[in-house]
C-alpha cells in the first residue's frame, strides 16, 4: 500500500527552482533513500512534504488524504514525523522533557507521557542521559534525541534529514543500526543521506535529485548503475 | 523490562525533596504570621508591593519566559483590571470581588484581539508592536471622559473598613493578606501550568517553534493561549492595586514603567522559571523602595542609576538570573542516577 504519493511537486524561490516537477511514491513499511549533491533540493522536498514550505504546484497524498497546503502541525498530527538537517533540540530542556513534548500527542496524562518517553529513550539507547540538557549532548546523541522525539508522536511516516551528517565515523554504525531497528517497528522512513554506502545498505528504493529535478528513482542497484546519477553525484562510485 | 528503564519509570514525577517542601511550607506560614508580630505600615506596604510585583512578573513570565514572546505592553492588562474594578464599583456599586473577574474577562478578550494579529509577528517585531499597544491604551484612557479621562477615577471611600468594598483605612494588614493569597494562588497555578502538557508545549515553542510544529503543536494558537493566561494573571493585580490606593489615572496604571518593571524583575530573578519572579520581586522591590527613600529626590535620579547598575551587574555575571545560584536539582525533579 502506498503511504505517500508525490506528484509534480514544484517550488521556486525567486528565479531558483528548488524542486521541479518531482513525482514518486513510497510503499508502507519501506525505506526510501534520497540522494543528490548539495543544493539538489532534498531538504526543500522534505519541507514541502511536511508543510514547512508551501509548494507552488503539485500534489502530496498521505495514504488517501491530500495534505498539500496543510500546516505542519496538522500534517504531523496525521502521523508524519520529521527530523531536521540543522538539529533543532529544545536546548534548555532535558532529553526526557524533549521526548515528553512529543509523547503528549498520544498521552494526555503526564505519568503516561513520561513512561512512553522513557521507553522511546531506551529504544534509542540514551536512557542514562535522560536528565541531561539537550545542549549538553553530543551531536550523535542529539541525532538520537531528534529521532526519539519524532517517534514519540507515533508516526506512520518518518522523514529523517541526514541521520549520519556531522557525526564522527565511530558513531555512524550505531545510527545506521538504529534506523534499521526503527524500520522493524513498522514505520515507513524517508531519509536523506550523503553516505552512499549507507543508502545502498538500508534503502528499499532510492530517489536521486539534481538541481531540483528527479533524475532517477528505483532500487539501489539500479540507481547505482544509472548513468545520470553517476554523472551528477556518484562519479566513479565503487560499491566495495 | 530492562533494569535501567524500570528504575527510570520508578522515579517520582514531582520533587519529593522533603527539605525543600518543608522550607516552602515554613515560609508560607511565616508570611501569614508576619503581620501578627506588629509590622509597621511601611513594612506591610513593602510586602504588599513585593507580592503584587511578583504576580505581575509571573504574568509576564508566562508569555515571555514560557512561550518566548517578549511583550513590552503588559501594563495594559494591569490598567484594564484597575479601571474595570473601580469603574463598576463607582458606577454600579459592584463589589470589587466580582469586578475583579470582569477585569480578567475584559483583559482576556483584549489579549485575544491583540494576540491574533500581533502574535503572527515574532522577536523584536512583537516586542515593538506590544510596546505601541501599551502606549495606545494610555492615550485612549487619557481622552476617555466616561472613565475620567486624564484625571482618572477617585474610588468612593467607604466610611469604615469594608471587606465587601475591599477598602481598609485603619490598617494595611487586610490588604497584606489579600495580596498574599492572590500571590500564593497565582504561584501555585503557574507552577502547575509549568508542569502540565501546556507548559511543556509552551517551552517547546520558546526553544524552537519549527521543531514544535513538527510535534503537532499549533504554535499560533498556543501563543494566544499563553497571552490570554498572562493577561488573566495581570488584571487582578490592577484591580487590587486600585482598591489599595483608591485613585487611578492613565499615567499611573497604564504607565510604560509597569511593563518594564515586570520584565526587569523576571530577568533579575530568572526568566522561564516559576521561582524567578518571586526572587526578583523580593530583591528588586525593596531596592527600589529603599533607593527611592535614601537616594531619591536628589534631582540626579541617583536611585535609578543605582537600580540600573544592579541590573547591569546581574545581566553580565548572571544572565540566567539569581535563580541560577540555586542548584537546579534542588528546585526541580530529583535525579536518581
Amino acid at each position: 500500500m502506498k503511504i505517500l504519493t508525490v506528484q509534480n511537486l514544484s517550488k521556486s524561490f525567486g528565479g531558483i527552482h528548488a524542486n521541479r516537477d518531482i513525482s514518486f511514491d513510497v510503499e508502507e513499511g519501506s525505506i526510501l533513500g534520497v540522494i543528490g549533491p548539495n543544493g539538489a533540493g532534498k531538504s526543500t522536498l522534505f519541507d514541502l512534504i511536511t508543510g514547512f514550505t508551501k509548494a507552488d504546484t503539485g500534489k502530496v497524498k498521505f495514504f488517501d488524504k491530500d495534505i498539500f497546503g496543510i500546516s505542519p502541525d496538522k500534517i504531523s498530527n496525521l502521523g508524519v514525523g520529521r527530523t531536521f538537517q540543522k538539529l533543532k533540540p529544545f536546548a534548555d530542556q532535558t532529553l526526557l522533557e524533549n521526548v515528553m513534548i512529543g509523547a503528549f500527542v498520544k498521552e494526555k496524562d503526564i505519568k503516561r507521557a513520561r513512561d512512553r518517553a522513557l521507553e522511546i529513550i531506551d529504544f534509542v539507547d540514551l536512557i542514562e542521559k535522560r536528565h541531561h540538557f539537550a545542549k549538553e549532548l553530543s551531536t550523535g546523541q542529539r541525532k538520537r534525541l531528534e529521532m526519539a522525539r519524532a517517534m514519540a508522536i507515533d508516526p506512520k511516516l518518518l522523514l529523517m534529514d541526514e541521520v549520519t551528517g556531522g557525526v564522527d565515523q565511530k558513531t555512524i554504525p550505531g545510527l545506521v543500526e538504529l534506523v534499521k531497528k526503527l524500520k522493524k517497528t513498522g514505520v515507513t522512513i524517508i531519509t536523506i543521506e550523503h553516505n552512499i554506502n549507507i543508502i545502498m545498505e538500508i534503502s528499499d528504493n532510492v530517489l536521486a535529485l539534481d538541481q531540483g529535478k528527479r533524475i532517477a528513482f528505483g532500487e539501489p542497484k539500479e540507481i547505482q548503475n544509472n548513468k545520470q546519477v553517476i554523472d551528477a553525484y556518484l562519479g566513479t562510485f565503487d560499491a566495495a | 523490562m530492562d533494569t535501567k528503564l524500570a528504575i527510570a519509570k520508578s522515579e517520582p514525577i514531582w520533587n519529593t525533596n522533603i527539605r525543600v517542601i518543608s522550607i516552602i511550607a515554613g515560609l508560607i506560614i511565616l508570611l501569614f504570621a508576619l503581620p501578627l508580630f506588629g509590622m509597621n505600615s511601611f513594612y506591610l506596604h513593602l510586602f504588599i508591593m513585593i507580592f503584587m510585583h511578583a504576580v505581575m512578573a509571573q504574568s509576564w513570565n508566562v508569555i515571555a519566559g514560557f512561550s518566548g514572546q517578549i511583550s513590552l505592553g503588559h501594563g495594559a492588562f494591569f490598567g484594564i483590571g484597575a479601571y474595570a474594578t473601580s469603574f463598576f464599583y463607582m458606577e454600579y456599586g459592584v463589589t470589587p470581588w466580582i469586578s475583579i473577574f470582569f477585569g480578567m474577562f475584559v483583559s482576556a478578550i483584549f489579549a485575544v484581539l491583540i494576540g491574533i494579529p500581533m502574535l503572527r509577528l515574532s522577536g523584536h517585531y512583537f516586542a515593538i508592536a506590544t510596546l505601541l499597544i501599551g502606549i495606545s491604551f494610555q492615550v485612549v484612557f487619557q481622552r476617555w471622559d466616561l472613565v475620567g479621562a486624564a484625571s482618572g477615577l477617585w474610588v468612593t471611600m467607604t466610611p469604615e473598613d469594608s471587606w465587601s468594598a475591599l477598602q481598609f483605612h485603619t490598617s494595611k494588614a487586610p490588604y497584606y493578606y489579600v495580596f498574599l493569597i492572590f500571590f500564593l494562588i497565582t504561584f501555585f497555578l503557574v507552577w502547575l501550568l509549568s508542569r502540565s502538557k501546556l507548559g511543556y508545549r509552551l517551552r517547546a515553542i520558546r526553544d524552537d517553534p519549527q521543531a514544535a510544529l513538527s510535534l503537532c503543536i499549533n504554535v499560533s494558537n498556543y501563543k494566544i493561549i499563553a497571552y490570554v493566561i498572562s493577561a488573566i494573571i495581570m488584571a487582578p493585580m490592577g484591580s487590587l492595586f486600585a482598591q489599595y490606593i483608591l485613585i487611578i489615572d492613565p499615567d499611573r496604571v497604564f504607565n510604560i514603567e509597569i511593563s518594564i518593571i515586570v520584565l526587569l524583575i523576571t530577568v533579575l530573578g530568572g526568566i522561564g522559571n516559576v521561582w524567578g519572579p518571586i526572587i526578583g520581586a523580593a530583591i528588586l522591590v525593596p531596592i527600589s523602595e529603599y533607593s527611592r527613600i535614601y537616594l531619591g529626590g536628589t534631582g540626579g535620579a541617583v536611585d535609578l542609576i543605582f537600580y540600573g547598575l544592579i541590573l547591569m551587574i546581574i545581566c553580565i555575571f548572571r544572565p540566567n538570573g539569581l535563580i541560577s545560584f540555586i542548584p537546579k536539582n534542588i528546585l526541580e525533579r530529583k535525579k536518581q542516577q
